[in-house]
């Protein structure tokens, strides 16, 4: 892209100063400034120029690969990508091997700008999603696995249904017990109580942040997971929801959430920047001290 | 008899919960499941490494989420497709 805007001007520098210099006309002050520019464009192009030769960069990405239809052990498989004609990031490259070396590598993927949270993945061994991480350049070699403790469907493809399952036992919908004030209308919130969801509305379980959590690795059924008790709090401090002491009650349990211990590798791991063992912290606060 | 290993009772567990699950269904529909998924774990039973854990759990998994499928009133029959059935697909 930047090199592209390089030669451009120089393209069009160049022939600014092609033109300068066979039309007469031009007073002698402009002609200046337009060769000027042409040389200083010059300048610039003889120090691009070979950068962009030499840029061809050969990086392998070693893939995690498992075929159902082909039992055999899981291995990681070598890819060698030119980073010179491979956009920039991890999904970038996968998109790549998939295109024009191997159709049959396996992954999700929808958005490609972080919204959808499909391409979520390990990558050199941090969670994270395919299509926000920038391909390291500065290193050989870059490992992509499946989102670790999930079962594995086919090769970067995980198996999602016990954390859907989580997410959907907090019951992430408006709960009302007194009808709405005028029917068929939305029930108003005020900027404040708004603003408190700030942090938790973002999330897009793209389970980045669960798979990261050693407590949720050994208790992956019982521990709800900060992605889901994150969601949990979404709810809880939803000032339009009337069952927020009914949803403390119910994940104020042992395994549901107390298997938070704060190792906030969430915290590091999520794409969005949101902090689950914050508000898993809230949560704990709100059930000691009844805020409710 | 000799006694039977943790993986063994699971597949043993599912092929009876599919065979549970069967007669909640029409008679003709039953046979007709009945038959898909005894082909289906006998097929396997012979095809499978009993040493691929990996797999096996793969399709224990797979299997479960299946009869999860065919637990549901909504699902009234079972379809497999032919030549290379990987997998009953409930319908």
């Amino acid at each position: 892209m930047a090199t592209n805007l390089v030669r451009r001007t120089i393209l069009s520098s160049s022939l600014l100063s092609r033109v300068s210099t066979t039309t007469t006309t031009t007073t002698p002050s402009t002609w200046k400034l337009l060769s000027i520019r042409a040389f200083a464009s010059e300048a610039e192009a003889q120090q691009i120029e070979p950068k962009a030769k030499d840029s061809s960069k050969m990086k392998t990405f070693s893939i995690y690969r498992w075929n159902p239809d082909n039992p055999s052990k899981p291995q990681l498989e070598d890819f060698q990508i030119d980073l010179k004609d491979c956009g920039p990031m991890v999904l970038d490259a996968l998109l790549k091997i998939k295109n024009e070396i191997d159709p049959t590598l396996t992954f999700r993927r929808s958005c490609r700008e972080g919204i959808c949270g499909s391409c979520a993945m390990n990558i050199d061994g941090c969670n994270g999603l395919a299509c926000l991480t920038k391909i390291e350049s500065t290193t050989p070699t870059s490992t992509v696995t499946p989102l670790p403790h999930m079962f594995v469907i086919k090769d970067l493809v995980v198996d999602m249904t016990n954390f859907y399952n989580q997410y959907k036992s907090i019951e992430p919908w408006l709960k009302r017990k007194t009808p709405a004030e005028t029917p068929a209308k939305e029930i108003l919130q005020s900027k404040k109580d708004r603003a408190k969801l700030d942090g938790m509305y973002e999330c897009i379980l793209c389970a980045c942040c669960s798979t990261s959590c050693p407590s949720y690795w050994w208790n992956p059924e019982s521990y709800l997971g900060p992605a889901a008790l994150l969601h949990a709090h979404r709810w809880i401090s939803d000032s339009r929801d009337e069952y927020t002491t009914e949803r403390l009650d119910a994940i104020n349990d042992e395994f549901k959430l107390y298997r938070c211990h704060t190792i906030l590798n969430c915290a590091r791991a999520c794409p969005k920047g949101l902090n689950p063992g914050k508000q898993i912290s809230a949560i704990k606060h709100k059930n000691e001290f009844g805020a409710r | 008899m000799k006694r039977l290993t943790g993986l063994q009772k699971q597949v043993l567990a599912l092929y009876r919960g599919f065979l549970r699950t069967s007669r909640t269904k029409t008679p003709e529909e039953r046979n007709k499941i009945e038959s898909i998924v005894s082909q289906q774990f006998r097929r396997n039973a012979i095809e499978v490494d009993r040493k691929n854990f990996i797999y096996i759990e793969y399709l224990l998994r797979r299997g479960a989420k299946q009869l999860q499928q065919l637990k549901t009133v909504d699902t009234v029959s079972m379809f497999t497709t032919t030549p290379s059935p990987p997998s009953p697909p409930p319908t």
